[in-house]
């Protein structure tokens, strides 16, 4: 079932690696602008299901709809075109380009989708000043803190607008300062542009950052809102 | 922590006599404090007045420790209604968390439901709590943490009680 009015639904989701079942029968939904907590101990299929949703994993079966598309019906040429317009991704580590400065690893994206350089990098400055960490433009990313560096990323990660955003423990490594600080960036951004935020976590301060909560345990997902009614 | 609702809890699983009462409460959750007799009596003859247990027997000999005691239908419900319903999040929770899953355990419930439904509302003062942070200055930011690194310790020793509820359930079932 896909709930009225979200901007991502997936139903009936399965999907196995060899003979480990990852995803067993997940639902999952999310509306513009909503920030939904992905909770549940390792290994219960979060990452997955983040990757399923994004249509970095094709499901075994079930289905994903995006707006009125089906994600689970659209080819790879169609479905890296949509992650690279639509969607944003925030991971824990590593995902900074390391031979480019800042202000370049931000204009990376729009540059992809075709904005000329002066106006990426532009807009790269003034999403950079926007996460606090417009001074270290011109390093690369081997030359600044873990913080800065996951500042950055997320910067990159919202720099094309995206309209789902796509988090996976993005405070995993940092210390509680910065990383209380890089949910809050992230969070009144995605919500000054209504994107909507899909954010696995197994920190309760961090959840805590979110509107919503669904728990993921043995590859099934549970809606808390739905579970105390 | 309820004691009532423990000793309810505990006659889920059969009768018992008012000193096996004590007893069992003790083995499994009287570690700092001990029941007094006193307190078993007191509350028994409360549950009974309200319907939620009846006698059952009695042993020959004097002494209210010698009465059997079953639980009702309603006295059912009422452990069923307390346990499925999360703690008011609070210092020093975790007696009571402790108490509900063994229960919960023992009596063959659903003890990942109860521990999510705990994770639930201590998310819920949480999420009020980052607002606050959100929108408050330095001193409310300050006051604010102190209450979230608590109530983050509530729920990390709630999640690690949930990875070895396999292990709980295999030592409170005996
Ligand atoms: N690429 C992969 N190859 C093989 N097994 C995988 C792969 N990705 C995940 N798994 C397995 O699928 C299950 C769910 O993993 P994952 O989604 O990463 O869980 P989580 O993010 O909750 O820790 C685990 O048993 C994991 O070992
Ligand atoms: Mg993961």
């Amino acid at each position: 079932m896909t709930p009225e009015g979200s901007l991502l639904a997936a139903d009936g989701l399965h999907k196995a690696y060899g003979a480990t079942p990852a995803l067993d029968g997940a639902d999952f939904s999310v509306h513009p602008g909503e920030v939904v907590a992905v909770l549940g101990p390792s290994g219960s299929g979060k990452s997955t299901l983040l990757h399923v949703l994004a249509g970095i994993v094709r499901p075994d079966s079930g289905t994903v709809r995006y707006g009125d598309r089906e994600l689970t019906g659209m080819n790879d040429t169609e479905r890296s075109a949509l992650r690279r317009t639509d969607f944003g991704f925030v991971f824990q580590f590593g995902q900074l380009v390391p031979e480019l400065t800042c202000v370049e690893n931000v204009a990376l994206p729009l540059r992809l989708n075709g904005v000329r350089r002066k106006e990426a990098e532009r807009q790269a400055r003034d999403w950079l000043e926007r996460l606090e960490v417009e001074d270290i433009r011109g390093q690369r990313p081997g030359e600044v803190s873990g913080g800065q560096g996951q500042r950055v990323a997320v910067a990159r990660a919202l720099a094309t607008r995206p309209r789902v955003l796509f988090a996976d423990e993005p405070t995993g490594a940092l210390d509680s300062l910065n990383g209380e600080r890089v949910m809050t960036l992230l969070t009144d951004a995605a919500r000054d542009t209504s994107a909507a935020v899909v954010l696995v976590t197994h920190e309760a301060r961090v959840a805590a950052y979110s509107d919503r909560e669904i728990v993921v345990r043995d590859g099934k997902v549970k809606d808390m809102l739905a579970g105390l009614q | 922590m309820s004691i009532g609702h423990t000793l309810l809890g505990l006659l889920e699983s059969g009768p018992r006599h008012g000193y096996d009462l004590k007893r069992a409460f003790d083995e499994h959750f009287g570690q700092d404090r001990p029941l007094h007799y006193g307190q078993v009596y007191s509350t028994m003859s409360r549950l009974l007045k309200n319907g939620l247990v009846e006698v059952d027997g009695v042993e020959a000999g004097a002494g209210p420790e010698r009465k059997r005691y079953a639980i009702t239908d309603a006295g059912v419900t009422d452990v069923a209604q307390w346990l499925s319903r999360p703690e008011k999040p609070e210092p020093y929770l975790q007696s009571t968390l402790y108490t509900k899953v063994v229960l919960a355990l023992m009596t063959e419930r659903n003890a990942a439901e109860l521990l999510d439904t705990q994770r639930a509302e201590h998310l819920r003062l949480m999420r009020g709590l980052t607002e606050r942070k959100r929108k408050g200055d330095l001193a409310d930011q300050l006051i604010c943490d102190h209450a979230l690194f608590h109530l983050e310790a509530d729920l990390r020793w709630l999640e690690l009680t949930a990875a070895r509820l396999d292990r709980l359930a295999e030592t409170v079932r005996g």
